[in-house]
């Protein structure tokens, strides 16, 4: 397999062993998610060398970074990675232009000088060149040092938690950058980290972990449409939708939003004709009929059949996963409403969206 | 004989070989304590206690016990003036060489210590941030970690240069006082106050005071830039 990114690794932790096999895609953004010191940065730092994982083996397309049964273990400096810690890792005795060019000369890249334009261009940080670290703010740190990684041309980006340290305010500062490197470039990203809106705004791929071990795998609106093993808490969970701005709406400031299997109506955010967006139903504002509803307020519903009814929080309510069309929409329901109307795998409902949010 | 207050040709001799030997001691230990300082920040081995204490030690003996030591290490029949001897450069007990060495061994804690501070203080994250973008270790000590630890440098030599200049007992023991050989500030002032010769003594001593004053203001400076970036 020479298009995706291999990880089997075995590392023991102080409370519990590290043991995951994981095959990703080569392309976009796989989110490491799961509670801290579940083992997702030593994840990371085994796939970039710097901590030793025995056995491992690391593939990366067709290069070998690791693989303990044929005794390769390549050192980090001759992986091409790019890697953004948590907090801000500028080189404080360097200026911005010379912590982007740290990297730029070392990794003997003849097209070198072009891709760090293009990452300075990229993360908009070229009126930040002459300044020293300590003069930025914590968003411009976090965009210079993932220029400084994206200016060695890695082959592997890796996000840890880049966002952690900053504040909300400074968080909405950063997330476009890096959904803008997403739409942008074909390089693969693994990002770490622990809040549901990042994975929300930025997962292609969802990687669920739990005390060092792989709950979950695989495209993000799947497993967040896995009912019978939840990944987010109760009041979290819900579906991720993908679709594009397909008509706007003067009079009602509304904008429709084409999904597989439905149209949704929402506020129109000023978005353009064809934009591709990215909304998040939440299991809790969508609600069931086995009727096409009629003289209701709520504006958007769609036909239907269910496929999953798992168990709850609580005893008296059970999720339901509903598919229609290509989607897949969760609805959180009282098991006394499911034997009123009868519902069970297998029978078509009519499923009410209250409300619906646009992450991107 | 020099007027009281001007300097004789000994005592400029004396300041000379001073500031000589300040200086090679300084030069020296910038080379061996570097290493030896980001060994004992970084390593995890079990010698690290006790290297590290052994390090330490000229900063508690008194400067007899080191040069006792030292002066029966560097004899004809000690095992270093066995190793001089048979590499051909003599035994160095009362030469500049032995005294070099000894101030070497004296100054060893000032000139360890605020560069192995200096490198626990970095960490070893630049360090990993260097190999992610490439940097060779060995390349990474040399751009990330000695730069980011220049406050610790510069301190380490200011202090190993000023205690050297200040040493007095391990000079006496190792070195005698034989004038242009190893007779420094110190033990002119000394040989001036067993003489009685107080004039000639008040003017190296104060010269001395001034220094030692200099020297420590330097050091606040230094200690107080280290946090900053300087350009």
């Amino acid at each position: 397999m020479s298009d995706t990114l291999q990880v089997a690794l075995a590392l023991p932790r102080a409370d519990f062993e590290l043991r995951v096999d994981l095959r990703l895609p080569a392309q976009g953004i796989s989110v490491l998610f799961g509670p801290s010191g579940s083992g997702k940065t030593s994840v990371l730092r085994c796939v970039a060398g710097l901590e030793r994982a025995r056995p491992g083996r690391v593939l990366v397309a067709d290069e070998t970074w690791q693989d303990d049964a044929a005794g390769i273990f390549v050192p980090t400096h001759r992986r091409a990675l790019g890697y953004v810690f948590q907090e801000a890792s500028l080189f404080d005795h360097l200026d911005v232009r010379g912590n982007l060019r740290y990297g730029t000369t070392r990794s003997r890249s003849a097209r070198s000088a072009r891709t760090l334009d293009a990452a300075i261009e990229l993360l908009g940080i070229g009126h930040l060149l002459d300044r020293r670290p300590s003069q930025l703010s914590g968003g411009e740190r976090q965009r210079v040092a993932i220029a400084r990684a994206l200016a060695t041309e890695p082959r592997l980006l890796l996000l840890d938690e880049p966002m952690a340290a900053l504040d909300v305010a400074r968080r909405l500062e950063v997330l476009p950058w890096l959904e803008r490197l997403h739409d942008e470039l074909r390089l693969p990203m693994l990002y770490v980290t622990h809040s549901v809106d990042e994975l929300s705004r930025l997962a292609d791929h969802l990687v669920v972990l739990e005390r060092g071990e792989v709950r979950a795998s695989g495209p993000v609106q799947e497993v967040l449409a896995a009912v019978d093993s939840p990944v987010l808490p109760a009041d979290e969970a819900g579906a991720l939708l993908q679709g594009t701005i397909a008509e706007r709406s003067e009079r009602w400031r509304l904008a429709r939003v084409a999904v597989d299997g439905g149209d949704f109506w929402m506020r129109d955010d000023g978005l353009p004709l064809g934009h591709a967006v990215r909304l998040r139903v939440l299991a809790r504002d969508v609600s069931l009929a086995t009727a096409e509803p009629s003289r209701t307020s709520i504006q958007n519903h769609f036909r239907g059949v269910v496929e999953t009814i798992a168990p709850d929080g609580h005893p008296s309510q059970a999720v339901v996963r509903v598919r229609c069309g290509g989607t897949l929409l969760l609805a959180r329901v009282t098991r006394r409403a499911l034997d009123q109307l009868a519902l069970e795998p297998g029978s078509p409902a009519w499923v009410q969206v209250k409300s619906v949010a646009l992450v991107r | 004989m020099a007027t009281p207050f001007e300097l004789g040709a000994e005592a400029l001799q004396a300041i000379r070989l001073t500031l000589l030997l300040a200086t090679l001691t300084t030069l020296a230990l910038l080379v061996l304590a570097t290493p030896l300082a980001w060994w004992l920040a970084h390593t995890r081995s079990r010698w690290r206690a006790p290297v590290g204490a052994l390090v330490t030690l000229p900063l508690v003996l008194p400067p007899t016990v080191l040069g006792f030591y030292l002066l029966v290490a560097m004899g004809p029949d000690g095992p270093l003036g066995q190793l001089t001897q048979a590499l051909g450069w003599g035994v160095l007990s009362f030469t500049f060489g032995g005294l070099l060495l000894g101030s070497i061994v004296f100054s060893l804690p000032f000139a360890v210590q605020p560069i192995q501070n200096a490198f626990e203080s970095i960490g070893s994250r630049p360090l990993e941030v260097a190999a992610t973008l490439r940097a060779h270790p060995l390349d990474a000590f040399f751009t990330v970690a000695l730069p980011q630890a220049r406050g610790g440098l510069v301190t380490a030599a200011i202090l190993a240069f000023a205690h050297t200049v200040g040493e007095f007992g391990v000079v006496l023991m190792i070195g005698g006082n034989i004038p242009g050989q190893t007779r420094v500030v110190s033990t002119l002032i000394y040989g001036h106050v067993e003489a009685m010769e107080y004039a000639q003594a008040h003017l190296l001593a104060g010269g001395m005071l001034a220094f030692s004053f200099v020297v420590l203001l330097a050091l606040a400076w230094v200690r107080r830039s280290a946090g900053r970036v300087l350009p």
